[in-house]
């Protein structure tokens, strides 16, 4: 057997940042994440927001993993949806920045409290509700660093997680 | 008019006025009532044909739209109306037709209340359709229904639905033009990059052996399109081969066609196929009907693919040159550039070429044993084009073996010609297909090739036939099963028939004239010329019983799961298909 390298690329799964930007419409999300669950495509995780008021677009964000023909079939069938004004794999055309805000409660007294608000310190999350037994920690970052902050609080007494799923902008000064 | 108050259901009907409209197939119910009453008063300037099922409606609409070009209209109720309508609009997805279906809906304030009637249309529609709305507020109405024709009917055509709650089409708003309504969004590319064109006609120029694979997108870009196919294939000398959607681009009399391709195709369509080093596809997508096992498709070929929906491309099989366009604007560009440049194909192996496809050829893969005693349904359909060729006929069909043998055997010259559900595979298609043809072109020979199941699906639109005086011929090949069920069954099954015959069936002669139609039946091949002509000559709807013979089998064929060069021609042999391929449809 012969190595051949493009083979090989076409069939690494990878993970992958798209931005939608879409008309602000009734339905639109449900489009989107009907193509999803319809064609068999992964939703690791999906944020959406209105973005201009003005023009009543709305930014999708969504993390999604296959191969590269795989993602090439999911940016081309997102822009055939009518309500969709542009696609853009930002991992492949940008180096995007990512960030992703999480709360997190956590349940604890004694020495367990006092190192959960240790490590909190040290990953610059700020506490944003306390009782005499838990705190409610926010945390934003790039997903790698919120799983590693949940890590460090499930033994120390993590009860409940809320997170929002990533959102992505290119770096540099080139718009969407 | 801007600025003018009316109600929604007038608004929905100037709308189709100044669209162009002028008939909706459909079908009442209390949530479109006021819209009714406005066609009611509006003196027929649109014609509306009331179907006997929603369902009807939505063919018709395809056999009115592909058989014109234009965009078919169909009114229903909601839901049950808009559920009934689901098989005929994902049927348009699939075949890339333009129709607006508008759906009545209960009115706003009852939504979410599961109202009588209420369905959520655009819920179970929006993955069927190329787009669909639900208009709230009256004074969108008219906007929204002017971009329903123009998604349905710009970049690759398809269906759309607009949902209108009744207390929509009471209340006052204001009417907007079509002039005053631009897309925000919604912009396909119709012009091909030019680089990619010369780039393109230089692999074509350096072909040893070419093939055009064309399909439904050249139909669909109108009859240019097809003009400029066939011009560039005969300035090429190459060969051309189309799918099931694409037949009619192409003239099949010419020398250079090698008639249909895939699971049924023709020996030489299909090894040329394999064995092409250029493949040239124009406005086809590929289909697994079409490609047969992925990695052994076309396996020593550079590919050049013209389409204008991006996701076509590279979406099955990854192409070396995708053109993304529509046909006629790319073709027209192409042969310029092909009139222009000095490198021409290489006339020695061209010539090899041919000499190959002719042995190919040789094989003669269509023919039948032949018989004096029964009807062979080859025979049917090749006396039915023979008697019926010198005029201005239009062939529908249903869905199965009798499909396959129209495709095969029906020898279409025209393009918008044929119409056939091909992607959805929709059993029950023809007859109401026939319906919307016979309504576009009032003077002209419209027959539904049939099959005695499939008819039976939407039998009750022979009302609707009568009904509007259409004299649509429903040509049934009849043969008590299945047959394409039966097919596979002896294929991949063992022979157990399991629930593919019809252990009753009407006497389709009275069946015929129960509806107020002309029943005529044929049980003999001697019989068949003479029983044919008189279904020509009735100026009347027919429904025609041709009792054929009960087992013949549709080849060439393709087994599932296997490549272009392992067609067989005969005998079926379980030994013949893969395990991974009997788990394919």
């Amino acid at each position: 057997m012969s190595y051949d390298p493009t083979a090989l690329q076409t069939e690494i799964v990878r993970t992958h940042i798209i931005a939608v930007l879409v008309d602000n419409e009734a339905g639109v999300l449900a489009r989107v994440i009907g193509l999803f669950a319809g064609r068999g495509y992964n939703i690791e995780s999906l944020t959406v927001a209105e973005v201009d008021a003005q023009e009543h677009t709305s930014r999708i964000t969504i993390v999604t993993s296959g191969t590269l023909p795989v993602i090439e079939q999911i940016k081309a069938q997102l822009d055939r949806l009518v309500p969709v004004h542009r696609v853009v794999d930002l991992t492949i055309e940008t180096e995007p920045m990512e960030r992703e805000l999480a709360l997190i409660k956590v349940k604890a007294t004694g020495e367990k409290r006092v190192e959960s608000l240790r490590l909190s310190d040290a990953f610059r999350a700020r506490v944003v509700d306390t009782t005499l037994q838990s705190f409610v920690f926010e945390l934003t970052g790039a997903p790698g660093k919120i799983n590693a902050f949940i890590e460090l609080m499930r033994p120390l007494g993590l009860i409940d997680v809320s997170r929002t799923g990533v959102v992505a902008i290119s770096r540099g000064s080139e718009a969407l | 008019m801007n600025g003018e108050k009316m109600t929604g259901a007038e608004i929905v009907l100037k709308a189709l006025k100044d669209q162009g409209v002028e008939v909706i197939f459909g079908y009442p119910g209390g949530a479109v009532l006021p819209i009714y009453d406005e066609i009611f008063r509006q003196e027929n300037r649109i014609k509306h044909v009331l179907v006997r099922h929603e369902q009807g409606a939505t063919h018709a609409a395809e056999g009115y739209a592909r058989s014109t070009g234009k965009v078919g209209v169909v009114l229903v109720t909601s839901g049950p109306g808009a559920t009934n309508a689901v098989t005929g609009i994902t049927d348009a997805l699939m075949d890339s037709v333009p129709l607006v279906v508008l759906t009545g809906q209960v009115p706003t304030h009852l939504i979410g209340c599961d109202a009588f009637q209420e369905a959520d249309t655009v819920g179970i529609t929006r993955a069927c359709t190329k787009h669909n709305w639900l208009v709230k507020d009256v004074n969108d109405l008219a906007r929204v229904i002017h971009e329903a024709f123009y998604v349905a009917a710009k970049g690759r055509p398809g269906p759309v639905v607009v949902d209108i709650p009744k207390d929509v089409q009471f209340a006052l708003g204001a009417y907007v033009g079509p002039a005053n309504v631009a897309h925000r969004s919604y912009k396909p590319r119709v012009k091909g990059d030019l680089e990619r064109i010369k780039e393109a006609a230089e692999l074509i120029a350096s072909a040893k052996k070419p093939l055009f694979y064309t399909g439904g997108g050249v139909i669909n870009s109108g009859p240019a399109a097809s003009q400029l196919l066939r011009e560039l294939v005969r300035i090429t000398g190459y060969p051309i081969t189309s799918t099931l959607m694409g037949l009619g681009a192409y003239p099949a009399d010419d020398a250079q066609w090698l008639g249909m391709l895939g699971m049924h195709g023709t020996w030489e369509a299909n090894h040329a196929m394999h064995d092409c080093d250029v493949m040239i596809c124009v406005g086809a997508r590929f289909d697994d009907r079409v490609t047969g096992r992925l990695n052994a498709f076309a396996p020593n070929s550079k590919k050049i693919h013209i389409d204008i929906d991006p996701s076509s491309i590279n979406k099955n099989v990854r192409v070396d040159i995708p053109i993304i366009g529509d046909v006629a604007h790319v073709l027209e560009d192409m042969i310029r550039v092909w009139k222009a440049k000095v490198s021409r194909p290489d006339k020695v192996a061209l010539a090899k070429w041919w000499e190959q496809i002719n042995i190919w050829r040789a094989r003669n893969c269509l023919a039948y044993n032949n018989s004096k005693e029964l009807i062979k349904p080859q025979y049917a359909i090749e006396r039915l084009y023979a008697l019926t060729k010198d005029r201005d006929t239009y062939i529908t069909t249903e869905v199965g073996q009798h499909q396959m043998w129209a495709a095969q055997f029906y020898r279409f010259q025209q393009p918008n010609r044929w119409m056939t559900s091909g992607g959805l595979g929709t059993m029950g298609y023809g007859l109401p297909a026939a319906v919307g043809v016979q309504i576009a072109h009032p003077e002209s020979l419209v027959i539904d090739i049939a099959g005695e199941a499939s008819v039976q699906m939407t039998m009750q639109e022979m009302s609707t036939a009568v009904q509007y005086d259409l004299p649509i011929k429903i040509f049934i090949l009849n043969n008590e099963y299945m047959g394409m069920v039966r097919q596979w069954q002896e294929l991949l099954h063992g022979g157990r028939y399991s629930h593919s015959y019809s252990e009753s069936l009407p006497d389709f002669v009275k069946l015929a004239e129960a509806y107020g139609a002309v029943g005529i039946r044929a049980s003999k091949p001697d019989e068949l010329d003479d029983a044919i002509k008189q279904m020509i000559s009735v100026r009347r709807p027919v429904l025609f019983d041709c009792r054929v013979d009960k087992t013949e089998n549709c080849f060439p064929m393709i087994p599932s799961g296997e490549a272009h060069n392992n067609m067989i021609l005969g005998e079926l042999s379980t030994q013949t298909v893969s395990q991974a391929g009997k788990a394919m449809v």
